[in-house]
């Protein structure tokens, strides 16, 4: 394997590097940081996999900036759908920030290569999307920038082409199971990251002065799900392990329009330019939950309304479990210039003809809006003021929160561009007048204990067989519709779980490309993060946002407008959550948008 | 079995999907092991609705978990599962059983041309080697001045929209008879994305490529079987997009 890095030093088999800025991940986030951090410092950026098979080239409708090409906007409007769309849980001033440096993000991007459609003037062409409006909800406004329906593919190969010009530093098929934190003079510190390399079985010591997560989502805690089977959550796994706390875990988006049965992702785009969600009579159900913007509310009322449909007995197909997407109205010639790769997904993994046809669509487990809590230079959070200095998260693994209890799409490409950048600048700044953390003494001792445990199992329980019960549990009860009695249930599950995982065995024991050991590993992420996004849902007795609790169906700002932030703490293999689960409370910044109803 | 590989239609509900045999054989190697290849049988029930990755996973998940293989999004976007599948280069998660002949054992191996790591892993190095040795990367020497985009028409981003799409699967390159017999050759997924950049109306650098391709190990080795075409699962007219690259070298410009 010639990996076009240099290999360390290597001692006792152990490899170590040095750079002042180590970014974990290698998607939107973690390239966009890159790029600020590279010409200006040593930087290593390490990924599980090859950067471009990051789930950033997923995404697929757009990126929101106001840039007002089309029509009339600002980002004072988008500052607002946001805030709104996030259902008041989104912190005001951040929001802001994301709008604001939206226009510039955008621009930055163009000017680096990225092929967006254009208006007849050539200038960038902007769509509708779920929630994004004029005037404060007052109709639909064309502000997504897009490149046909692969924005995400654009965006990922445009940050990566960039890296590949500043030449960074890249280590690829590397694991980064651990975060070495140091305590120095009573603050504790990163002193840099463990990774595993897939093709060696070696283990890589990054010593760093900052260290940026970028590790995206674990959507693979679900079963039904848009998400990479990569996304398992190790970066916000890593961090929870450490102590330091999570935000807002039970926020979970589920897309409205995932392919029946599949769970793939068709875009938000759709709906954008003109598509239909139809029950089995043909009936425009949006119309009756969302009269003034109806298709184009957001993903968490849209999703709910599907959910609800089929519930009532109005679902389409032979079981009269899923509803329909509808674009038969639109021109082939549209569909092909805008949405070619969408409908050529129908095409291939439902034999559906979108032209004709309306496509069978259910919600589909999408985008997790919590994680690790930083503030909006996107530093990390130790607590609810303290930040641990040199450490930094950015993208879907971090929460801001720009996205509050529900995000907007597009404002995902949005947020990894601008904390991205954010995150790469402060990291290279703080990297210029810090000065080294000293590694701790055997470096290598944490990942050493989880491959250990993995490898020398001797039981009798399989990887496959537990992840399967847990995301089965986690659609049938922590999906779009919640109660204490179904997180009663799969928090019941997730405890057995964590017992059998104890005993799990694997039957690759060798060193190269042992992806076998490597699920395992990740499957003990899944498992841990599962039980905090259900311990913190079962603890908010309301209903905001993606987080529907039947048993609460009513928004409480009076009490619960406020973050939930989940410490791990006492015995970590303690059977009972609660005995290794705190869980406190992180008000929410509100600038200039007090809490109205959410109506569209 | 047939009746219900042939029920091509809709989505099929949950709890109804019905079932049939099929026989995968791979060709497996552990480095740590096997001093040559080896194929493997194993017989799986399978669904109507699953692709390849599907069996491969049903495989490592219930039979045996040393099987190694890449795999990401797992719906033809991220380009991790390219691999010859009946002797074609196909991603695994874009190959529905059903449109395979199952009546048949389904051989699957790795791509050719490309050092073999382990199982259905090859060494992608060279590969990222090539593409990154036709610079691809938008090089321009201003930006423009108010902070704006640059301005581009629909009909100059045509140009070169299909050259957009490549995932960097590897699927092309490592399909072409050229690149099995020489692997200093440049390759069709690099000419791709230089193709991408030569004729985008924004770049400046299309004669520093261009000089690049004129190499012997460059276009010129192309012998236009189209290989690379059918084997593009994104639909990118490969050999095409390299015969407008050889015209432009001719024509000493884009």
């Amino acid at each position: 394997m010639s990996v076009k890095t240099d290999e360390g030093e290597i001692i006792d088999g152990v490899h170590y590097h040095k750079h002042d800025v180590v970014i974990v991940g290698a998607g939107g986030a973690g390239m966009r940081a890159a790029i600020e951090a590279g010409p200006k410092a040593s930087t290593a950026v390490i990924s599980k996999l090859y950067p471009t098979r990051s789930h950033t080239g997923a995404a697929q409708g757009g990126m929101a900036a106001a840039l007002a090409n089309v029509e009339e906007d600002n980002w004072e409007w988008h500052t607002y759908d946001t805030v709104k769309g996030g259902d008041y849980l989104v912190d005001q001033d951040a929001a802001e920030i994301l709008a604001k440096e939206a226009i510039h993000a955008v621009i930055d991007l163009e000017n680096m290569g990225l092929p967006f459609n254009r208006t007849p003037e050539g200038r960038i062409d902007q769509r509708r999307f779920g929630g994004h409006t004029r005037e404060h909800g007052k109709a639909p406004v064309r502000r997504a920038c897009y490149a046909a329906d692969r924005t995400g593919h654009m965006i990922l190969q445009t940050l990566y082409q960039n890296c590949v010009k500043l030449g960074i530093n890249f280590f690829n098929e590397f694991y980064v199971l651990d975060l070495l934190m140091v305590d120095v003079k009573g603050v504790k510190r990163p002193a840099g990251v463990v990774a595993y390399e897939l093709a060696t079985g070696d283990l890589h010591v990054f010593q760093g002065k900052s260290v940026i997560f970028a590790t995206g989502g674990f959507g693979k805690i679900f079963k039904t799900t848009s998400n990479a089977h990569t996304l398992t959550g190790d970066g916000v796994g890593i961090i929870w392990r450490k102590g330091l706390p999570l935000e807002d875990m039970e926020f979970f988006q589920f897309h409205p329009t995932g392919l029946a049965g599949l769970g793939i992702l068709l875009s938000e785009a759709a709906r954008g330019e003109g598509a239909i969600l139809r029950n089995a009579d043909g009936e425009r159900f949006m119309e009756r939950y969302a009269p003034t913007i109806k298709d184009l509310a957001p993903r968490d009322i849209v999703a709910r309304s599907m959910a609800t449909e089929i519930r009532e007995g109005r679902g389409a197909g032979p079981y009269k479990d899923y509803v329909y997407l509808d674009i038969t109205h639109l021109e082939p010639a549209v569909i092909d210039a805008k949405l070619p790769d969408i409908t050529e997904f129908a095409r291939t993994y439902l034999g559906v003809e979108p032209y004709t046809e309306p496509v069978p669509v259910l919600p589909t487990a999408h985008y997790a809006m919590g994680g690790i809590p930083t503030n909006n230079n996107a530093e990390v959070l130790r607590n609810n003021t303290e930040t641990v200095p040199g450490l930094y998260a950015a993208g879907e693994c971090a929460c801001v929160s720009v996205h509050g209890s529900n995000r907007l799409g597009t404002n995902s490409l949005l947020d990894i561009n601008v904390f991205g950048k954010r995150a790469g600048n402060n990291a290279v700044a703080y990297a210029e007048k810090a000065d080294w953390v000293p590694l701790p003494d055997d470096p290598t001792a944490g990942v050493r204990k989880i491959l250990d445990h993995v490898r020398s199992g001797d039981g009798s329980e399989r990887v496959g067989a537990i992840r399967k019960e847990l995301q089965d549990a986690m659609d049938r009860n922590a999906q779009v519709f919640r109660t204490d009695e179904s997180l009663r249930e799969v928090g019941d599950l997730i405890k057995k779980l964590r017992a059998r995982y104890r005993n799990v065995l694997i039957q690759d024991k060798g060193k190269r490309f042992n992806t076998d050991l490597l699920e395992a590993v990740e499957l003990g992420f899944l498992l841990d993060l599962a039980e905090v996004l259900v311990y913190s849902a079962r603890n908010r007795k309301e209903s905001r946002g993606a987080h529907m609790r039947e048993d609460y169906p009513k928004r409480d700002d009076k009490n619960l407008m406020v973050h939930t932030m989940a410490y791990l703490t006492g015995d970590p293999e303690s059977a009972v959550a609660s005995d290794h689960i705190k869980l406190e409370w992180k008000p929410v910044v509100v600038t200039n948008y007090p809490p109205t109803e959410r109506k569209y | 079995m047939a009746s219900a590989v042939a029920a091509k239609s809709g989505p099929i509900a949950h709890g109804e999907v019905p079932t049939f045999p099929v026989t995968i054989i791979i060709r497996r190697f552990d480095p740590e092991v096997d001093k040559e290849p080896r194929w493997v049988d194993y017989d799986l029930q399978m669904h109507g609705t699953d692709r390849v990755l599907d069996a491969l996973h049903k495989i490592k998940w219930e039979i045996d978990g040393s099987l190694a293989f890449r795999r990401s999004c797992a719906h033809g976007v991220c380009g991790s599962d390219a691999m010859r599948i009946n002797g074609k280069n196909r991603l695994a998660c874009k190959t529905l059983l059903k449109d395979l002949d199952v009546s048949k054992p389904i051989y699957i191996e790795a791509l050719k041309g490309l050092p073999l790591e382990k199982d259905l892993i090859v060494d992608m190095e060279p590969f990222f080697d090539s593409y990154r040795a036709v610079q691809p990367f938008l090089i321009a020497s201003s930006k423009p001045k108010d902070g704006k985009e640059r301005l581009q028409s629909a009909a100059q981003r045509e140009i070169f929209d299909e050259t957009t799409k490549c995932i960097l699967c590897a699927a092309c390159t490592s399909s072409c008879p050229v690149f099995w017999t020489d692997g200093q050759y440049f390759g069709p997924a690099a000419i791709v994305n230089a193709h991408r950049f030569i004729f985008d109306s924004r770049d400046e650098g299309a004669q520093v490529r261009m000089d690049i391709l004129n190499d012997k190990e460059g276009v010129w080795r192309c012998r236009t079987t189209f290989n690379c075409t059918d084997a593009c699962p994104r639909g990118i007219q490969v050999t095409k997009v390299i015969g407008e690259v050889k015209q432009a070298i001719l024509r000493g410009k884009p």
